[in-house]
């Protein structure tokens, strides 16, 4: 799933400062799993937010609600009667999600409540890591199932490089090799000769370096 | 013998020398008397010097500007090509470049992470790795194509280098790894400093098991070591790097001021030693801003004088 962080207090303060009614929109998806964005996160922004402006001496109008997905027409449709009565939206949805709305309410300004950090896992309670970086055209088949691209800091395609150190890389003591991982992994399938296959230059154009992307897919457009 | 390249070091190791290069890293400004005094230092002790390519991602003079400095001074430069900071275009470019110069050797690495460095906040590119940069700079050379299928004019003739680490993890794809290298079509391959001797022996032996001192010409790494301290902190601050603890008790065993001549000696020990080791074709010198001994180490290594080809 997308995992998305909180954003330091002040710089959402900063950014609502200018408008008098406010209101803070949640995600049922994603980042609700991840507790950054869903309807408890938007209760308790909205509430940091009211007590601030009341310490100032301020009433604002700071109202909640939470979608189904901001990533979606249909529940998008839900907030069009009541857009009006606002002067900024908050959006604690991922970066998606902010921009869906922003597209949908052409004159609303609208506001990032989190900051978007990557397509990741539940480690443990708490923690999330990386997984994938949607580069839209999947190796994990040639690499044990473990991504080189967003688990290797230098995104080698035939590592390790020189700088791995026992299972660790070379940029931190407490991130994971990727290709340990893959190696033990190899090993674990009983397919280290696999090892020693080059991996071909890869074509990028796919991933972000090929511009913004889009899947058509003819067979399930109605 | 049948060379593939102009290069010296090319010739030196495939007449059966053993081979020595040593290391200039380029200054942090743009004088070039930083590369060139350096060079004049070493010149007549080594048979060609790689220039670093923004070593540990400190931004410093391009390494093809500082290669065509030796180069213009006599000198067979070694150009080192990191992956990390320029795409395929500019990797292409720049090996056309150095072509140009009539620079013949390089070494194709994937280089340290950028948070090691000044530039901490910048991208990285990755576009190739280390060992697709060898296999393209042997299509350039051998078929004198671009990567994009199109013909090269006048293709490079680029003797082709990597590197090894035999001590990072997991010790047993250091072999394999080399393996792959030698796939892709690496010549030569200048290791990672040596002071574990015994591992680095045990790494050798494996490459015998497959043959492949056979089919790439294998310098051992050496980096003289300046005090106790600094043995201290490569053994616990750079990653990769395997310094065994009878290193660092020898040099702190005697005084401060003595420290420095006892790690040229052991340095020199060990050239000794490795240059019994089958396999070994010959030393990549790198005394770090400390190029001045690096004749003193090559005479008492018995390495002087330089083979005239
Ligand atoms: S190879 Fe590409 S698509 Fe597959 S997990 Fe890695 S980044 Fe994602
Ligand atoms: S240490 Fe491992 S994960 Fe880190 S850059 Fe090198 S190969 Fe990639």
């Amino acid at each position: 799933m997308i995992i998305a962080d909180k954003k330091p207090i002040q710089e959402i303060i900063d950014q609502v400062s200018n408008y008098e009614r406010i209101l803070v929109l949640g995600c049922n998806e994603c980042v609700t799993v991840c507790e950054a964005g869903g309807k408890k996160e938007v209760e308790i922004l909205a509430s940091v937010l009211r007590m601030h402006f009341l310490k100032e001496g301020q009433e604002r109008k700071i109202d909640e609600r939470t979608l189904e997905r901001q990533c979606d027409h249909e529940y998008l449709e839900e907030i069009r009667d009541v857009i009006d009565q606002y002067d900024a939206v908050l959006s604690l949805a991922c970066g998606v999600g902010v921009q869906f709305t922003a597209e949908k309410y052409l004159t609303t300004p609208v506001l990032p409540g989190v900051n978007t950090c990557f397509l990741g896992a539940n480690e443990q309670r708490g923690m999330w890591t990386e997984r994938c970086q949607a580069c839209g055209e999947c190796v994990l088949g040639k690499t044990a199932g473990i991504c080189p691209i967003s688990r290797c800091a230098k995104r080698v395609m035939n590592g390790p490089c020189g700088g791995s150190t026992n299972g660790k890389c070379e940029i931190n003591s407490e991130v994971d090799c990727a290709w340990q991982l893959i190696i033990d992994r190899l090993k674990a399938l009983g397919r280290m000769e696999d090892y020693e296959i080059v991996a071909p230059i890869k074509d990028w154009s796919t991933e972000r370096a090929g511009g913004p992307r889009k899947v058509v897919r003819e067979d399930v457009q109605v | 013998m049948s060379l593939n390249t102009p290069s010296r070091l090319e010739k030196v190791l495939k007449q059966g020398n053993l081979a020595v290069t040593s290391e200039c890293g380029p200054p942090r400004g743009s004088d070039p008397e930083a590369v060139t005094s350096k060079g004049a230092l070493i010149k007549d002790h080594v048979d060609a010097v790689n220039i670093t390519d923004n070593q540990t991602s400190m931004t410093r003079m391009s390494s093809l500007a500082a290669c065509i400095h030796l180069k213009q001074m006599g000198i067979e430069p070694v150009l080192q090509m990191v992956t990390r900071d320029r795409n395929r275009i500019a990797l292409q470019s720049d090996i056309l470049g150095a072509a140009s110069f009539d620079i013949h050797n390089m070494l194709c690495l994937s280089g340290d992470h950028q948070s090691f460095g000044d530039c901490a906040q910048g991208q990285n590119v990755h576009d190739l790795d280390s060992m697709q940069l060898i296999q393209t700079v042997r299509l350039m050379r051998d078929e004198g194509k671009f990567l994009g299928g199109d013909d090269i004019k006048r293709p490079p003739k680029m003797f082709v280098g990597a590197a090894a680490n035999p001590f990072a993890d997991p010790f047993e794809i250091r072999v394999p790894r080399l393996a792959k290298k030698v796939a892709c079509g690496v010549e030569f391959i200048q290791t990672q400093c040596i002071y574990n001797l015994d591992k680095f022996e045990l790494w050798m032996e494996g490459v015998r098991e497959r043959g492949l001192e056979d089919k790439v010409f294998i310098m051992a790494g050496m980096t003289p070591m300046k005090s106790a301290g600094m043995a201290k902190f490569m053994k616990n601050r750079v990653p990769g790097m395997d310094v065994p603890d009878e290193i660092i008790d020898r040099l702190s065993g005697v005084p401060k001021d003595k420290q420095a001549q006892e790690g040229i000696d052991i340095c020199v020990e060990a050239i000794e030693r490795l240059r019994e080791c089958k396999g070994v074709a010959g030393f990549h010198i790198m005394a770090i801003e400390w190029e001045e001994k690096v004749p003193e180490i090559v005479e008492r290594s018995g390495l002087y004088p330089r083979p005239q080809v």
